[in-house]
């Protein structure tokens, strides 16, 4: 990066370079990676003479992922979609609409063929030919399959997205399904959540500008800095779960001390996601579910959220808590050294030293006979 | 065949009753701490959550059983095979310390049936040094069994084992002469994990793996003098004495240079003042040198080293002041906060020493059952 470039990039974002890098050295860290990475995405942000395109797809959805995206702070959305990243296609953000907005896709995809990023939210219909979401005339299922023909990669963005989500629970009358599933022998970026971390969105992106290619992902897709560990490893209410201190239901002595909500049916010990890190909406404080007292309800795992009945007890994926806890009563000032305690140590010295001296005076009486054995 | 023999002796005694007393009134409160649960016997409290079961079965009960790895050093990576008559019984001892040891941090733990998380991989914390304490320690008992397993199967005159497992012996007594050089120094890394709450005279930081392992190694050997001592008084053995006096020398060599590094430690960190504080815990630095000093004065003169009941005062001072240093560190000068203390209880008390009755009970029957020790004479 040189001055010219930042310059250039100050104007651009109207952002001065501290809060720029500030930004990224934020990125990198939630992706758990070096003040290198932060450096080598600034860079290529900054230096990017052709912002990279977005096409934006939604099917059967209530646009949460991108109303997540509208309470990032940094940066904010209109600064990432029309500054950081060329969103060519979106359709709740799209100015033009109809024939013209369809027609500035077509002619985006062909001439970014094999380059432009695809973030598809919101499931996919799939009972009689898909037929139950249709844009433009088309099926949500047929666009979403062209854009992914010729796409650099694919993300799937909140839950729905990801593997169905609530159309995809119950009866499931349109038979939603999440875009790998139609998709497949593709690779598809999913980030489960309902509504999505913006944040996990944004570290995503970043790391594939920068790098040339997607973060390290799991069986299910998912990307391993956001979604590797449960919200239980690391939820703040954890040593209360350990210590077998519960809230039992809701407004009781323990939740109000703040106790650990598995009894009230967290779904955090078997659901995947860093909730319990980065929190929500970038004002600390404990702004996630648990944090303000209501049990996790699994929202971005399979199987789970929309599935489990709200109240249930989790399936714990680490250890279960057991039934009886040891008492721990903090015995602060205890009553220091007890009389029969100091006479017992003191015996077992004296006992030590005594034989000591009688097995030294033996040895001394015999020692010199016994030398040949 | 081998030139160990089984002593042979009237197993139950006087003395062995006595022990069977004291070992049955550890197991009863042993038995009321699985009952009634930790605190109706220890006194533990929230800051001292390592009471004498840890500090004194394992980190100060692993040292003492540090005998078969000085002995396993000497005489198989320093090739000084005059050593090996002493090895069986010395091998017998660590097994027995190091069970008790793996004994101890079992019932120590609060919640003892998740013990099995251990040997589950993916529940493994790199970062963490109890992880290697524990699992080192788990696979040196183990170590320790199949060393000791030549005087079994003599026994029971499975020969052809016995030639199976003579042929691989080699490669366990490698890993017993790395493991507990790995755990004995992560002993040390834990005072490190405890920073500021451990007394500064004891808190070197990076020099604390060093320092577990010197003084696990000088304590190593004196164990073997007092054995051996013990050996010829209590069950009328043949002196070891001219045996014993080498060992001697290389307790000097091990503890001039703990003392060495531990004073000049004191003195690049700029803590040499604290030793003049006239504080408890300055008088207690002072009661471990002067332990430290008694074995070096009398190990150094030659006349001395000859004499067997000098030896063992010098092995018991070292290894007394071995036990001191830990226990200084990990619990009497240890400072978890304000306003807690710790003492252990008397049944707390008594599980410990019930448990080293116990030991002391199945060391004798093994060694009066099995040929552990050597045959009179030290000439082969």
């Amino acid at each position: 990066m040189n001055e010219h470039d930042i310059e250039r990039l100050e104007r651009r974002l109207g952002m001065s370079r501290r809060d720029f890098m500030k930004f990224f050295a934020g990125l990198a860290a939630t992706m758990g990676l070096s003040s290198f990475a932060a450096e080598a995405m600034a860079e290529a942000v900054a230096v990017q003479r052709k912002r990279p395109v977005v096409i934006w797809l939604h099917g059967q959805e209530c646009t949460g992922p991108s109303e997540t995206l509208l309470r990032a702070e940094h940066p904010t959305l209109e600064r990432l979609l029309l500054d950081m990243i060329s969103l060519d296609y979106h359709q709740t953000l799209d100015t033009g609409a109809g024939h013209q907005v369809e027609a500035a896709k077509e002619a985006s995809m062909a001439a970014n063929k094999g380059q432009y990023l695809l973030v598809v939210e919101g499931s996919i219909p799939t009972k009689d030919g898909g037929i139950y979401c249709k844009i433009a005339n088309k099926t949500m299922l047929e666009h979403t399959k062209e854009a992914a023909e010729n796409a650099a990669a694919i993300i799937a963005f909140g839950s729905c997205a990801s593997w169905g989500g609530v159309q995809s629970s119950g009866p499931n009358p349109t038979e939603a399904k999440g875009v790998h599933e139609i998709l497949p022998g593709k690779t598809v970026v999913n980030l489960p959540g309902c509504p999505p971390n913006p944040y996990n969105f944004l570290a995503t992106v970043m790391h594939f500008l920068t790098f040339g290619k997607l973060p390290a992902l799991d069986a299910q897709g998912r990307p391993l800095f956001a979604y590797g560990r449960l919200i239980h490893e690391n939820c703040y209410r954890r040593p209360h779960f350990d210590a077998g201190r519960f809230a039992e239901e809701f407004g009781d002595e323990g939740h109000k001390q703040g106790y650990c909500l598995y009894k009230l049916g967290c779904k955090g010990p078997e659901t995947y996601a860093n909730c319990s890190v980065i929190e929500f909406n970038d004002i600390s404080g404990g702004t996630w579910p648990i944090g303000v007292g209501h049990p996790c309800f699994g929202c971005a795992e399979k199987g789970v959220g929309f599935t489990k009945p709200l109240f249930s007890l989790a399936d714990v994926k680490t250890h279960t808590p057991p039934a009886m806890f040891p008492e721990i009563s903090q015995r602060q000032g205890s009553s220091g050294v007890g009389t029969g305690a100091a006479l017992l140590t003191g015996a077992v010295v004296g006992a030590v030293v005594g034989a000591t001296a009688m097995a030294a005076k033996k040895l001394n009486s015999t020692g010199d006979s016994d030398k040949q054995g | 065949m081998s030139a160990y023999k089984p002593l042979g002796s009237r197993i139950v005694t006087p003395p062995f009753i006595a022990l069977g007393v004291i070992a049955a009134i550890g197991f009863f409160f042993l038995a009321m701490r699985f009952i009634y649960g930790m605190g109706s016997v220890t006194n533990l409290n929230g800051a001292h959550a390592w009471g004498i079961w840890v500090v004194y079965d394992v980190v100060v009960g692993t040292a003492f059983a540090c005998g078969g790895y000085a002995l396993a050093i000497t005489v198989y990576v320093l090739n000084k095979g005059k050593y090996h008559p002493l090895i069986r019984p010395a091998l017998l001892a660590s097994l027995l310390g190091y069970a008790l040891g793996g004994l101890g941090a079992f019932f120590d733990m609060g919640r003892w049936w998740q013990f099995y998380n251990i040997l589950l991989p993916w529940n493994w914390n790199f970062n963490s040094v109890m992880l290697e304490v524990g699992l080192c320690v788990l696979t040196y008992i183990l170590v320790l069994v199949i060393e000791f397993s030549p005087a079994v199967l003599e026994h029971f005159g499975a020969k052809k084992l016995l030639a199976v497992l003579n042929k691989m012996l080699f490669f366990f007594i490698a890993i017993g002469v790395l493991l507990p050089t790995m755990h004995q120094s992560s002993l040390g890394s834990l005072l490190i994990a405890m920073g500021y709450k451990v007394n500064p005279l004891w808190q070197t930081w990076q020099l604390q793996p060093l320092l577990a392992l010197l003084t696990a190694l000088c304590m190593g050997f004196s164990i073997v003098v007092f054995e051996g001592s013990f050996a010829t008084a209590g069950l009328r053995r043949p002196s070891e004495t001219p045996l014993l006096k080498g060992l001697g020398m290389a307790i000097v060599g091990l503890l001039g240079a703990f003392l060495a590094v531990r004073f000049i430690t004191l003195l690049v960190q700029g803590k040499l003042g604290l030793l003049f504080a006239f504080d408890f815990a300055s008088f207690m630095f002072l009661v471990e040198t002067v332990l430290f000093v008694v074995p070096l004065v009398i190990l150094l003169s030659p006349k001395r080293r000859e004499n067997g009941g000098q030896l063992l005062i010098a092995a018991v001072s070292m290894l007394l002041g071995g036990a001191l240093y830990r226990f200084d560190a990990f619990l009497i000068t240890f400072a978890p906060g304000v306003g807690y203390s710790y003492f252990p209880s008397v049944p707390e008390i008594m599980v410990t020493v019930g448990l080293i009755a116990f030991e002391i009970m199945a060391y004798l029957v093994l060694v009066k059952l099995f040929p552990v020790m050597h045959d009179a004479g030290h000439e082969a």
